[in-house]
């Protein structure tokens, strides 16, 4: 189905290697190994504490691992703040979006890169609402996200419009990497479909996607591996075409025989 | 009867787009109608006294002083901060200035004196803040609050000093004269210019600089504004630094207005200049208010002293009602909010 995926012969994107992280005497990450290709979607399960928020922090740049490297296109990199990462082209969807409600939707999609104009002749340099205004238009309209205006304050989007800014302001600027935590748990019902569909858009940007979800139907909608971490490391990996929900929820509980009775989707 | 007859509702009248335009405009300019409500008020109360141009003037020359630590303390304010130390590095920075021109520095030197220490006694709040990880601002600027005051009595022994030289009561006390009108003498305090242009500054600072705008962004979400790549302990420092020097600056204005340096200046000016923040729309929970607000805010505090004193009102009433007024404020915002968010 996704012959980029199939073998080794395509170098990952985005690889880590043996990555362990600790916080004191606890360890959240055991020898991780994780390989992202471009224009793949690539869904990440575990059970809460599985050590998948942490992963992604690291993959992010947000922690710095214990042990063991990141290597992007191949070279080893080093993250001390994410906005190396950044720099690279991986960026992170939080799950509570890290969005400032008070600001527009313009300004929330440029926090931190904003565009400038000089004036006094290069003396001072001050925010380029305008230019904001028009870039965020673009990039929306170009990822066929609707709003009713840019200049709108997040604060007064429903969740799922939060969730498309959140998306929007990942892919900004040249994203490679998208890396999305629980792109779908706050939101209703009717907006996951919409959710889903702009991160098969990204995908078809050639952009790796990462996503950490819980939601069996989203990872067998988007997703075309799926990896599970199980108490801070690797468990089980696999095509999503070579699976199927059951095997998955094992996974998550730490099984690799098919339970079938336990399975959710069996029930019914 | 065809579909396209049929008439929806909200087409009729248009609600949302009401609450679009109207929110937005009032919280800008509402307060401008509150504080010409007031000044029609007063005005009514005392048509001779009020509305002359020596009373306005002075109601600026009153207020400057709490005009440069409000728009101190909104910054801050907008951070989710408090800065509880103004006052008190108000005093430190008078002092400062008062010992040393009393010591025969020259009047250059004396005048940035108090501004820089001002900045200092900020930057050690910003630093003390975030490096050591101070849980809330509160703790730093009581801690300074303390320090600058102790501070502002060592070095003057605890008794004022006073007489200056008129270089450095300039911002404080010239005035331009613009001429005679009917027997009346018109003149245009140094003062009120400068307020006018120091809040100038800072709205093209909030409004439109990239620093501006982040502050807002550390104040509405930190953690946003952090995984964004904004150094956050960098804004919060420069912030409590900006915050300081507006307090130096009001030192430097009030030894200028006063001829003098006394260690109990400023004493609890901090809250005035809190009070003036939140009358002016700001939020304490950080992200939220603009300057024209903290200036309506700033002249709301200086008309309604001036008018209670024009009718010789006692200045505990003065204390009561601007407790009340706060109140009245803060709960004007909350139904607001409510009308907001109603769909």
């Amino acid at each position: 189905m996704n012959d980029v995926n199939s073998g080794d012969r395509i170098q990952p994107l985005l690889e880590a290697r043996g990555v362990s992280k600790y916080f004191g005497a606890v360890t959240a990450l055991r020898d991780v190994n994780i390989q992202i290709y471009a224009g793949e979607v690539l869904g990440v399960v575990g059970d809460n504490g599985a050590g998948k928020s942490t992963f992604m922090k690291v993959l992010s740049g947000l922690h710095p691992p214990s042990e063991g490297t990141l290597l992007f296109d191949g070279r080893e990199v080093k993250f001390n703040s994410p906005k190396e990462s950044r720099d690279l082209g991986i960026e992170m969807v939080y799950q509570d979006l890290a969005l400032a409600g008070n600001l527009n939707i313009a300004e929330n999609i440029y926090l931190g890169r904003e565009p400038k104009r000089s004036i006094l002749g290069g003396l001072l340099k001050l925010s380029d609402h305008k230019a904001g205004l028009r870039m965020a238009q673009e990039h929306l309209d170009s990822l066929k996200i609707h709003v009713k205006s840019v200049s709108q304050l997040v604060e007064e989007l429903s969740g799922g419009q939060r969730q498309a800014v959140a998306i929007a302001r990942s892919t900004a600027f040249e994203a490679r990497v998208v890396i999305m935590d629980e792109p779908t748990a706050a939101l209703a019902v009717k907006e996951v479909g919409k959710v889903l569909d702009l991160i098969i858009g990204l995908k078809e940007r050639s952009i790796a996607v990462v996503i950490i979800s819980h939601r069996m139907d989203d990872i067998f909608y988007v997703c075309d591996r799926v990896m599970a971490l199980y108490h801070g490391t690797n468990f089980a990996e696999s095509k999503l075409a070579d699976t199927n929900r059951s095997e998955v929820i094992g996974w998550i509980m730490g099984s690799k025989e098919n339970p079938g009775e336990v399975a959710h989707d069996r029930v019914q | 009867m065809t579909a396209s007859n049929k008439i929806d509702p909200e087409d009729l009248v248009d609600t949302s787009t009401l609450r679009v335009k109207l929110i937005p405009f009032l919280d800008r300019f509402g307060i401008l109608i509150v504080i010409l409500l007031i000044g029609l008020v007063m005005y009514a109360l005392q048509p001779d006294v009020f509305f002359t141009w020596r009373n306005i003037t002075n109601i600026f020359k009153q207020t400057s002083a709490n005009a440069m630590l409000s728009i101190g303390m909104f910054l801050v304010i907008l951070t989710a901060g408090i800065d509880l130390s103004v006052g008190s590095v108000l005093a430190l920075g008078m002092m400062t200035l008062a010992v040393t021109n009393a010591g025969g520095v020259p009047w250059p030197v004396v005048i940035v004196l108090s501004p820089l220490m001002g900045m200092l006694a900020g930057f050690i709040n910003g630093v003390g803040l975030t490096k050591l990880r101070m849980p809330h601002p509160f703790i730093m600027t009581l801690g300074m609050l303390f320090m600058a005051r102790g501070a502002a009595n060592l070095i003057s022994g605890g008794v004022p000093y006073s007489g200056l030289p008129d270089p450095v009561r300039f911002l404080g006390s010239a005035r331009i004269y613009l001429g005679e009108f009917d027997g009346t003498r018109y003149n245009l305090p140094i003062v009120l210019l400068f307020t006018i242009a120091v809040y100038f500054v800072f709205w093209i600072l909030l409004e439109h600089t990239v620093f501006g705008r982040r502050i807002y962004a550390v104040g509405g979400n930190p953690q946003a504004a952090r995984v964004s790549g904004i150094n956050v302990d960098r804004v919060l420092i420069l912030v409590y630094t900006l915050c300081g020097l507006m307090a130096g600056v009001a030192g430097l204005i009030m030894a200028g207005r006063t001829n003098s340096g006394f260690p109990n200046a400023g004493i609890g000016m901090e809250l005035e200049a809190i009070a003036a923040v939140i009358i002016g729309g700001a939020s304490f929970f950080g992200g939220r208010g603009h300057v024209l607000g903290i200036f309506g805010g700033v002249i709301i505090m200086g008309l309604i002293k001036n008018g209670l004193n024009l009718n010789n009102v006692s200045s505990f009433w003065q204390q009561i009602l601007i407790g009340a007024i706060i109140i009245i404020a803060v709960y004007i915002d909350v139904l607001r909010r409510d009308f907001a968010t109603r769909h």
